[in-house]
């Protein structure tokens, strides 16, 4: 099948304003629009600057906008955006540095505000594992799958607004350890997101949900989050 | 300008192994991560079933056991003090991990869940065993998320998107790195005591692999231009399922779980290969089950790959026909919800490239490229080492998938890359830390980043005949044709001969990007360069060995042979692009080399 690729472009050494290229490309229906990216930067323009890994959704660096919606490259294939016109730009809400990468260190100083580790010191008699049963470990498994790629918190439209919200991503790794039976931290963490920029400046738009590549319930742990403000208990 | 930091240990990587050395060197002194990617974009994230470690929690086992199963996965190439070692550390390993806060799957009654996993077996019984402790079917995700989350906590040195380009080597020891910074271009000297390298595998020369595009033999190329040698460099791991056409790896897991090997007839074929722990077997050895099963027309449809069944109806059929049993004496069986809360990421994975639900249709596979475990010679503390005579180069350290060790010898067993990383990425920042305390900053040779900055000016220079996405094309079909799963004399020295032109022509590309923010384009073809690098001594080395050991199948020499070839390859890559081969004996100590039967 035959796809046309318009990409967003931007290098701040020589252009004063972003444009975008049009690469036509002959490509398998199975392809990921990661694979077409590819090729254009090996074959046909190697100045087109994008990040990837991985290459199979478990590394987070290649999310990006795919005609207007937050994906990772990797794990779309041509087959199933239902067109062959594609538009791909970066992330919105964060500073372009080249083409379609963004700088990720505001996103990252969200996440590391929320104390995203375990705050726990007493360690069990024996020198072996905590106890957690099934159940308790259930409890927060959804938030243990992201990968911070960033594609839930650059489409909350309330992150668009103010870069200061603290945004999904950060919300879902507080929650990762607020809901974990081993933690102690959770009132400090609660805290944290309660302030200004924290959890109240989600308007549950739902878009993070749709967005995340990894299926979590983002809206949901927000609303536990939130919920566990409002009572002062973690269920 | 070229910008310089001091720090007592520098730790080049931010994947598992790296962050554990960070985590243990930070202690007790002054230290920096430097990592190509943002730490939590590193391949150890990927690793799906588990870490191996013998708890005991459903059943009884003993690290001595889990050693033995090494020595044995690895086909007798092994260092045995360090496997030992190694197996014997594991068990603290994994409650570290627990205690930094990393969410195991959990029994019943609170501790941690263990899994069957390839080639890990009761000693006594010979029957698979519950090692493998996982999260799930993203056990590595969570390795390598935790370990970032102590970082943060223990306020560890980031420099998040800088490439390590040269170790600086002064007065034979070591002295620092030299890096880009990829959001500027500007070259960085980071002068150290010590260093360590934590850069992962070189996947990336083989046409289906499983590995991120990371993966490009960066510390490995590094070491060798400095003259130090690489070891073991012919055994490298293809992992028998990966999606077709695609590489993407398919955790044991699910044959742990249950999952079952049919070829194009139908037919149950591990087997005939492996007739006590069929399914279960080592890699090396189902990957070639199943070339032979393509190689014979037996592949589905007559194509090149077979199908993973974990179905629940497959499972339990074969379950009942194993009289396979759950620790409590009843009959093993499950439901397609059971399987799909093991092994969710898979399921994804199904979905999302192949159209397919793994609990209603059988998934196609074929071997990827998976684990290289050879690396940087290092011994059991991670220090370097430099010849057969167990020479340590002062201040140098590796650990994980750069490193050779040697625990996995000729096939690394499945969970014990896990294992690797967090022992000796541990015990390497605990050596290189206190190194540091005991020495002095080496003097910085002058100008330190000349070799790097004429690396860069030849590739923004050069005539542009030749391109350097062909000449990735072309190394890894070469080595996907000729230093596969099977290898040959002729073959192999098609590929030594290949790889020696691509080296050349690769003297003639040209970057088109003569920017400095983020020039993915240089660095990318830096990376091949690196990769050129490590497939020739890979190449030289397979040639050079002739028998048949764990993942090195010669179909000319397809037996091991112990009394020539019981002995590791020490690789040194010449400046004029010749290889120089030297060997050191392997560290007997309590398992004497046997015939290798699963």
């Amino acid at each position: 099948m035959e796809v046309r690729m318009r990409i967003f472009r931007f290098n701040p050494e020589k252009d004063r304003k972003p444009r975008y290229d049009v690469f036509t490309v002959e490509a398998q229906p199975t392809d990921r629009v990661l694979d077409v990216l590819e090729w254009i930067r090996g074959d046909v323009d190697g100045t087109l600057a994008f990040r990837r890994s991985c290459a199979h959704g478990v590394c987070g660096s290649d999310a990006m906008r795919i005609n207007g919606r937050n994906y990772l490259a990797c794990k779309v294939l041509l087959r199933d955006l239902g067109t062959t016109e594609i538009t791909v730009e970066p992330l919105l809400g964060l500073p372009v540095m080249k083409d379609l990468i963004v700088d990720m260190q505001p996103f990252f100083e969200h996440y590391k505000s929320v104390m995203p580790y375990l705050v726990n010191d007493e360690l069990p008699a024996d020198g072996k594992e905590r106890l957690q049963s099934p159940e308790e470990r259930e409890r927060f498994d959804d938030t243990t799958k992201c990968i911070l790629c960033a594609a839930c918190t650059t489409s909350c439209p309330s992150f668009w607004s103010n870069g200061q919200y603290v945004g999904p991503a950060a919300i879902v790794n507080a929650h990762r350890f607020i809901f974990d039976s081993r933690d102690q931290a959770a009132a400090e963490r609660l805290e944290v997101l309660n302030e200004q920029f924290g959890v109240w400046r989600c308007r549950t738009a739902f878009n993070c949900t749709e967005a995340c590549p990894r299926e979590i319930k983002i809206t949901q742990a927000i609303a536990e989050v939130k919920r566990a403000i409002q009572t002062g208990r973690i269920e | 300008m070229t910008q310089t930091h001091v720090f007592d240990v520098i730790i080049v990587g931010g994947g598992g192994a790296g962050l554990m050395a960070a985590l243990n060197a930070s202690r007790g002194a002054k230290t920096a991560v430097l990592s190509k990617l943002y730490p939590t974009r590193s391949h150890t994230g990927a690793a799906q079933g588990g870490i191996g470690a013998a708890l005991g929690n459903l059943e009884e086992d003993h690290w001595e056991w889990h050693a033995f199963d090494t020595v044995k996965g690895s086909d007798y190439l092994g260092d045995q003090d360090a496997i030992e070692f190694m197996c014997r550390e594991a068990v603290q390993a994994v409650y570290d991990l627990e205690h930094f806060g990393l969410p195991f799957s959990r029994m019943p009654d609170g501790r941690i869940a263990q899994r069957p996993f390839g080639g890990h077996t009761n000693n006594l019984t010979k029957k698979p065993v519950r090692r493998s402790c996982y999260a799930a079917d993203r056990t590595g995700h969570m390795i390598l998320q935790t370990l970032y989350q102590q970082c943060i906590k223990n306020g560890i040195t980031f420099y998040d998107e800088f490439q390590v380009l040269d170790l600086i080597l002064s007065d034979g020891k070591a002295a620092g790195v030299v890096a880009v910074e990829l959001a500027t271009g500007e070259l960085h000297v980071f002068h150290s005591k010590a260093v360590v390298l934590a850069t992962g595998g070189h996947g990336r020369m083989w046409e289906i692999t499983s590995n991120a595009y990371a993966y490009t033999g960066d510390g490995v190329a590094i070491t060798l231009r400095n003259g130090i040698p690489a070891e073991d460099m012919e055994f490298f791991q293809f992992h028998p399922t990966g999606i077709y056409k695609l590489g993407i790896l398919i955790t044991e897991a699910v044959r742990g779980e249950g999952g079952i090997l049919f070829n194009g007839k139908g037919e149950r074929f591990m087997e005939r290969y492996a007739p006590t722990i069929k399914d279960l077997a080592s890699r090396d050895v189902i990957s070639r089950a199943i070339y032979l099963e393509i190689k014979e027309g037996r592949g589905v449809d007559g194509k090149d790959y077979v199908y993973l069944d974990v179905r629940p109806e497959t499972v339990n059929k074969y379950a009942e026909l194993d009289g396979r049993t759950r620790p409590d004496g009843t009959p093993y069986r499950v439901t397609a919800e059971e399987i799909l809360s093991k092994i969710p990421d898979i399921t994804d994975f199904c979905r999302t490239y192949l159209g397919v639900d793994p609990v209603k249709d059988p998934m196609p596979i074929q071997p990827t490229a998976h684990y290289a475990m050879g690396g940087i010679p290092t011994n059991k503390f991670g220090e370097v080492v430099i010849d057969g005579q167990g020479t340590v180069l002062p201040g140098l350290y590796a650990a994980g998938e750069c490193a050779c060790v040697s625990v996995h010898g000729a096939n690394r067993l499945g969970t014990n890359s896990l294992v690797d990383l967090v022992v000796f990425g541990k015990y390497a920042g605990i050596k290189a830390a206190e190194y540091a305390r005991g020495a002095d900053l080496p003097r910085l040779p002058a100008d330190p980043a000349g070799g790097v900055r004429r690396q860069l000016d030849n590739l923004l220079n050069g005539s542009g005949r030749e391109k350097a996405a062909q000449i990735g094309r072309e190394l890894r079909k070469v080595m996907s044709d000729d230093v596969g799963v099977f290898r040959t004399e002729e073959g192999l020295q098609q590929a030594v001969e290949k790889v020696r032109e691509l080296r050349e022509r690769y003297k003639q590309v040209r970057v088109s990007d003569g920017g400095k923010i983020f020039n993915t384009e240089l660095l990318n073809t830096w990376e091949l360069g690196c990769l050129l690098d490590a497939a020739l001594v890979t190449a030289v080395s397979a040639l050079e060995r002739k028998e048949s050991r764990g993942a090195h199948a010669r179909e000319d020499y397809p037996r091991r042979d112990d009394e020539n070839w019981l002995k590791h390859t020490l690789a040194w890559l010449n400046e004029d692009g010749s290889v120089r081969l030297d060997y050191k004996p392997v560290v007997i100590t309590q398992y004497a080399p046997k015939e290798r039967v699963y």
